[in-house]
């Protein structure tokens, strides 16, 4: 797994965001690159949330702020409607890139400490020289539309607001912009659960009232399945896994994907119940002592193999690459066989298959 | 069991800040027993984790703080006694695990050097045997190649290395008492569980009373004999954990438990958030502190604070403090 491939792209005519082959790679001295994105391929529909999901260290921040030109990707192509962006020049970059939006991790460090909230959500405004007389009016309009009430928080700084109310101004100034496209890295990871489940409210009501695709960066399942349509899993800076939300706690198969749902608080027991789509091998899918490695040198074959219980000969010579085994279901993984008429499965090859595969 | 290796009774700890007081805990009481496991959860400045630092001791009177109430650890009290005593009980009764493991280890100091300092000042173990221990302690919480780890420094580490050193440094001296404050809230998804896994097997080895501190109900759920869920430094809702997570019978533990994403839900579904923000803590609303977020206030709630009471359950002990506690549901409580 952690493959390549293309199979899971979707050729409909409307698609809103493509990327294409993204590339992106940091030099760190002494001719080490760290690879952290490595030709990653996804493309988003009209009114469709995106999660990608992934441990720290797998790319997907990365790939984020590269899908927002903020460093460009060191190769391939990222297209926001009908427009390239990476072959724009700085100017027309700017132009562009306003129909795109980013939401941080971090509220509070993501907003000027010095500003008061009216300016920080008008800012984006001012930058594009817009100063009619509705300007306030839509001001107001948006710090409603998040839940803030215009009337309080108007003068005040970031410093006098607690930690969601500083990712609500984040997501007012992102709107102002009336983008398309909506990127939201960790927007819920550094809130308090009670406080999360109300951002995350709030985000899929924008989304309906604003015309908004969404991308939705996240390491926790549970908030992704929760906020997205379709999921993509990140291994070390490559996709492992694509499929429908609804499908990720009963139909994930990628061992990966296994091993990130086996390590939710609770989830142990359920995901090693007999109904689950895997009982066909007994292999302990649950978190291997085997840490990350080093993005400098990734494995070789199929990223994960390193931690994966599957892992064979196979996976070291040969990059597994992304296949359909369902309806809207993708996967990069050597050891996923998909029966006629069945549902597929993971399945342990054997040493013979293994030397002709 | 009828020695409680750890009673809190009436505990207050105040701050006085520039803009006045800040009462973090408000009057929390606990005991424990050898071998038990208790979880405190809370959210952000629900005073869980000042909780946990004045029961190790870490916080005491001094000019801005003010402790009352009584700690007794092993029948001495924690806040009566001379620092010099206090710090003999750390590592042989008592031990805590922070939350950043980065931070809790010295970065020009070698990893064998973390544990061995407390071998050797404590027991009184000479340097070869205490290497000797060090690295079967090393070896207990699971670090491949013992022997190489003890001389790298904590840089040459991941974080779920050096959480696994930062409680084999917890462990060296057997405590009785073991308070793990969000051990795993800056470590990875996938290392979480196998920490988590860690504490509670280490402390079902060596029948060591744990308090697992967490914001993380998930976390908590599955580990941890009881729980106590904090709001506003005082204990809400306390009892046995299946019995809280099946049947909160406190709102503001029903709403947190409602407002986490499940991923046996379907997408999209709508979560329960609980409107408004946790309490300023300089100056609590009167009343029951949960009152202006809680769906059931009425004008008693406004008015008379509840206290920590038996709601009257037959067969467990159910503590909470709420005027209008929820129905018992009868099914699903196993």
């Amino acid at each position: 797994m952690a493959g390549s491939g293309t199979a899971h792209m979707r050729t409909a005519a409307e698609r809103v965001l493509v990327v294409d082959d993204m590339v992106v790679e940091f030099p760190v001295g002494r001719k080490q690159v760290v690879h952290a994105v490595s030709g990653m391929n996804l493309d988003l529909l009209p009114g469709e949330t995106l999660g990608i999901l992934g441990e720290s260290g797998c790319g997907k921040s990365s790939a984020g702020r590269a899908v927002m030109q903020m460093p460009k990707p060191t190769s391939g192509r990222v297209s926001l409607g009908k427009r390239e962006l990476t072959g724009l020049k700085v100017r027309e970059l700017r132009g562009a890139r306003a129909r795109m939006q980013m939401i941080m991790q971090d509220p509070i460090s993501s907003l000027n400490p010095r500003r008061k909230v009216r300016d920080l959500v008008a800012e984006g405004l001012a930058i594009w020289g817009y100063d009619g007389d509705d300007k306030d009016a839509s001001i107001r309009e948006t710090l409603e539309a998040v839940g803030l009430d215009p009337d309080v928080v108007w003068d005040r700084r970031p410093h006098e607001l607690s930690g969601g109310q500083c990712q609500r101004v984040c997501i007012a100034r992102a709107l102002m912009m009336n983008p398309d496209v909506l990127i939201c890295d960790e927007p819920v990871s550094s809130l308090d659960v009670s406080v999360q489940a109300q951002i995350l409210n709030l985000l899929e009501r924008t989304k309906e009232n604003y015309d908004l695709s969404m991308i939705f960066i996240a390491h926790d399942v549970s908030v992704v399945k929760n906020i997205s349509d379709r999921v993509m899993v990140l291994y070390l800076g490559k996709t492992c896994e694509v499929l429908p939300s609804g499908g990720l706690q009963d139909e994930a198969l990628h061992p990966y994907t296994r091993m990130l749902i086996s390590s939710i608080p609770g989830e142990e027991a359920r995901a090693e119940t007999p109904e689950s789509p895997h009982d066909e091998v007994e292999v302990p899918l649950s978190a291997s002592a085997t840490e990350l490695p080093s993005p400098l040198n990734p494995p070789s074959g199929c990223r994960f193999r390193t931690r994966c219980p599957l892992a064979t000969d196979l996976c070291a010579a040969e990059e597994p690459v992304m296949r359909e085994v369902g309806a809207g279901h993708f996967l990069a993984c050597h050891h996923v066989a998909v029966p006629d008429g069945d549902a597929p499965r993971l399945t342990v090859l054997s040493d013979e298959e293994n030397v002709a595969g | 069991m009828t020695e409680h290796v750890l009673e809190v009774d009436d505990l207050h700890t105040t701050f006085s800040t520039p803009r006045g007081l800040m009462r973090a805990v408000d009057g929390v009481s606990l005991t424990l027993g050898a071998g038990e496991t208790l979880g405190v959860v809370g959210e952000s400045g629900s005073g869980k984790s000042v909780l946990g630092r004045t029961i190790m001791g870490l916080i005491s009177n001094n000019a801005n703080t003010e402790v009352t109430g009584s700690v007794r650890i092993a029948g001495q009290d924690v806040h009566e006694m001379k620092p010099g005593a206090r710090r003999k009980l750390w590592g042989p009764e008592v031990a805590m695990v922070f939350q950043d493991p980065m931070t809790s280890l010295n970065p020009v100091k070698k990893v064998g050097v973390h544990i061995t300092e407390a071998l050797r000042l404590h027991l009184g173990l000479n340097r070869k045997d205490a290497t000797e221990r060090a690295v079967d302690l090393l070896r207990q919480v699971f670090i491949p190649e013992p022997v190489r780890r003890m001389k790298q420094y904590p840089h040459e580490l991941s974080g779920g290395m050096r959480q696994r050193v930062v409680i084999a440094m917890a462990l060296a001296c057997d405590p009785k008492l073991l308070i793990a404050d969000e051990p795993t809230t800056a470590l990875d998804v996938t290392v979480q569980k196998q920490i988590l896994d860690l504490l509670a097997t280490l402390a079902s080895e060596r029948n060591m009373a744990t308090i697992l501190v967490s914001h993380d109900l998930g976390a908590v759920a599955g580990r941890t004999d009881r729980v106590a869920v904090m709001y506003g430094g005082r204990t809400v809702e306390t009892s046995s954990t299946s019995r809280v997570f099946a049947n909160p019978r406190h709102p503001y533990s029903e709403a947190l438990i409602a407002s986490i994403p499940q991923l046996r839900d379907a997408p999209h579904t709508v979560l329960r958030a609980i409107e408004g923000a946790p309490p300023n803590m300089l100056n609590p609303p009167t009343g029951c502190r949960f009152a202006p977020r809680c769906r059931f206030a009425q004008d008693r709630c406004r008015e008379e604070e509840p206290l920590l009471r038996d709601l009257g359950e037959r067969d467990v002990v159910h503590r909470g403090a709420c005027h209008f506690p929820l129905e018992i549901a009868y099914e699903g409580v196993s």
